[in-house]
């Protein structure tokens, strides 16, 4: 089987983006990948495009109708918050399985502001504070209680998540905010459902991005493979049976199920990863994902975070594009956003934010309902 | 319109003679127990042998959150809580009758579901509805 390669891949910055609709969000994004690789839209011969919010919407053809109507295959997306990764992960599998040797994925969304999260059923009342809280800031916290019941992980140790994601988003243009936000701050913003205060909630923004993967004939074949960036794992898991799970959305299982996977396809482990995008939909969430993806012990993301250990700089940098915190979440667009900041450092171009001679990086998504994503990426050898 | 509050969930149970109780579904192979009627087993993947049982009106706190900001009208502050029923069954409700500081609640503590009207909502016909509370025991 061939190995496939990311040669092209870029994002928008992220932002708000009103007058814009999304198939011109996401056609931004597939021209700056295209460019990014100096290919046509002609070149291309399949598209895969993540976006939930129009999710019968036909985003992939309407693209095209921007960007060229060439008439190639186009497969529309929806998983939730792994909606972009698993566009990126179908268009590598097309590529693996050599039905194709050049194909595209985008990943775009446009977002209103405000709390997202279900108001209970259509018939009936509303549950919404009736039987708790359905909303994300809720579910999130929920489940960062679960571990500061199992290990006493503090309020201010996930707050801390959140400055770190915030200074990291200073270094980066790409990012929706680039603001400073210190520990009182974080700590004193408005509670949106303890202990997750507004600072430690992803912020709601518009985006896209897009890859361009090939196989590593055509690569060659293109003159390509210098900047190439090789996916050395692809995986995706729903959530295996836990018995909370009707009630308590797990994350933890299919991420791990997820990243098990993802090290045997890559035969790496943990300790070969020089960085990490993870999916900080909330602070309570990052922590979690440490233990999850096996860079630190059960029971020790708290210290991880304490010590800096994830910080530009430190052992394993998370999140040094900002993350959902900072960066924002566009949710069809987050799982090709962070393939991108992985390939931006292992290509050596991430400028301020470079984390120093990152070879291997992995980036991971969470689509509750649920869906993990997680791909691993290395420097293609040229 | 009813004469009677109409159940806020479809595994909140009213029996015309009898106490509200919440419904869950065992699984005869493997012994899972699930929230509201099924005909199949998540866990194991049996096609039969789910079998109805009233689940226990106590339990302990497993995790919670505090929420400051909900939907427009919600009132806030409330704690949202999964409870750990006895004998099996998670339920998400609001946790009452103690404050809303993370100081003043412990994981574990002992629960008890209660019921009682849904908070004054009424659906489009005018209809009353029963709900469940869980408050510290």
């Amino acid at each position: 089987m061939t190995d496939a390669y990311v040669v092209g891949v870029d994002m928008i910055k992220f932002g708000r983006f009103p007058e814009k609709s999304v198939p011109q969000l996401g056609s931004e994004a597939a021209l700056m990948a295209l460019d990014d690789c100096g290919l046509k839209i002609q070149d291309i011969q399949a598209l895969y495009c993540g976006n939930l919010g129009q999710s019968s919407g036909m985003v992939g053809q309407r693209i095209l109708q921007q960007i060229g109507q060439t008439g190639i295959p186009v497969v529309n997306c929806a998983n939730a918050c792994a909606t972009g990764a698993t566009a990126f992960r179908e268009a590598w599998t097309s590529v693996k399985a050599g039905l194709y040797d050049l194909v595209l994925a985008v990943g775009v969304e446009q977002m209103g502001k405000g709390l997202l999260g279900s108001a209970g059923g259509a018939t009936g009342i509303p549950k919404e504070g009736l039987l708790g809280s359905g909303t994300m800031p809720t579910v999130f916290a929920e489940a960062g209680m679960e571990h500061s019941r199992k290990y006493g992980t503090t309020f201010e140790q996930f707050a801390k998540v959140s400055v770190k994601n915030h200074h990291h988003s200073t270094m980066n243009p790409k990012a929706m905010y680039q603001i400073e936000t210190p520990l009182e701050t974080v700590m004193n913003a408005e509670m949106i459902s303890y202990p997750n205060t507004k600072l430690m909630c992803s912020v709601n923004v518009d985006g896209s991005a897009a890859a361009v993967i090939a196989s590593e004939q055509k690569a060659r074949e293109l003159g390509l493979m210098n900047r190439a960036v090789k996916v050395r794992a692809s995986v995706l898991t729903s959530d295996p049976w836990q018995e909370r799970d009707l009630v308590m959305p797990d994350v933890n299982s299919c991420t791990r199920k997820a990243a098990a996977a993802a090290y045997e396809m890559a035969g790496l482990g943990p300790d070969d990863i020089d960085l990490i995008e993870l999916h900080d939909c909330f602070a309570t969430a990052e922590i979690l994902h440490y233990e999850n993806l096996g860079i630190c012990g059960d029971g020790e993301a708290g210290r991880m975070v304490d010590d800096g250990e994830v910080a530009l700089g430190g052992r394993i940098p998370v999140n040094v594009s900002g993350g959902l915190l900072s960066k924002g979440h566009p949710l069809g667009a987050t799982g090709i956003a962070n393939i991108y900041e992985v390939s931006t450092h292992l290509r050596g171009e991430a400028g301020q934010r470079q984390v120093e001679n990152a070879r291997i990086g992995l980036t991971h998504v969470i689509g509750l309902g649920s869906a993990c994503g997680i791909h691993i990426l290395e420097k293609a050898a040229a | 319109m009813s004469d009677r509050p109409l159940p806020a969930v479809d595994y909140l149970k009213i029996p015309e003679d009898g106490d509200p109780y919440l419904e869950g579904y065992k699984c005869s192979s493997c012994g899972a127990v699930f929230l509201g009627a099924r005909s199949s087993c998540s866990k194991c993947g049996a096609r039969e042998g789910m079998k109805p049982i009233a689940l226990s009106n106590t339990g302990s706190l497993y995790s919670y959150s505090i929420v400051h900001r909900s939907y427009p009208g919600i009132d806030v502050p409330y704690i949202s809580a999964i409870v750990d029923l006895d004998g099996g069954g998670t339920v998400k409700g609001n946790l009452i009758n103690i404050d809303p500081d993370p100081d003043k609640i412990d994981f574990g503590m002992p629960i008890e579901v209660v019921y009682d009207d849904a908070l004054g909502r009424k659906d489009r016909d005018g209809n009353s509805y029963l709900s469940y509370f869980f408050q510290p025991r």
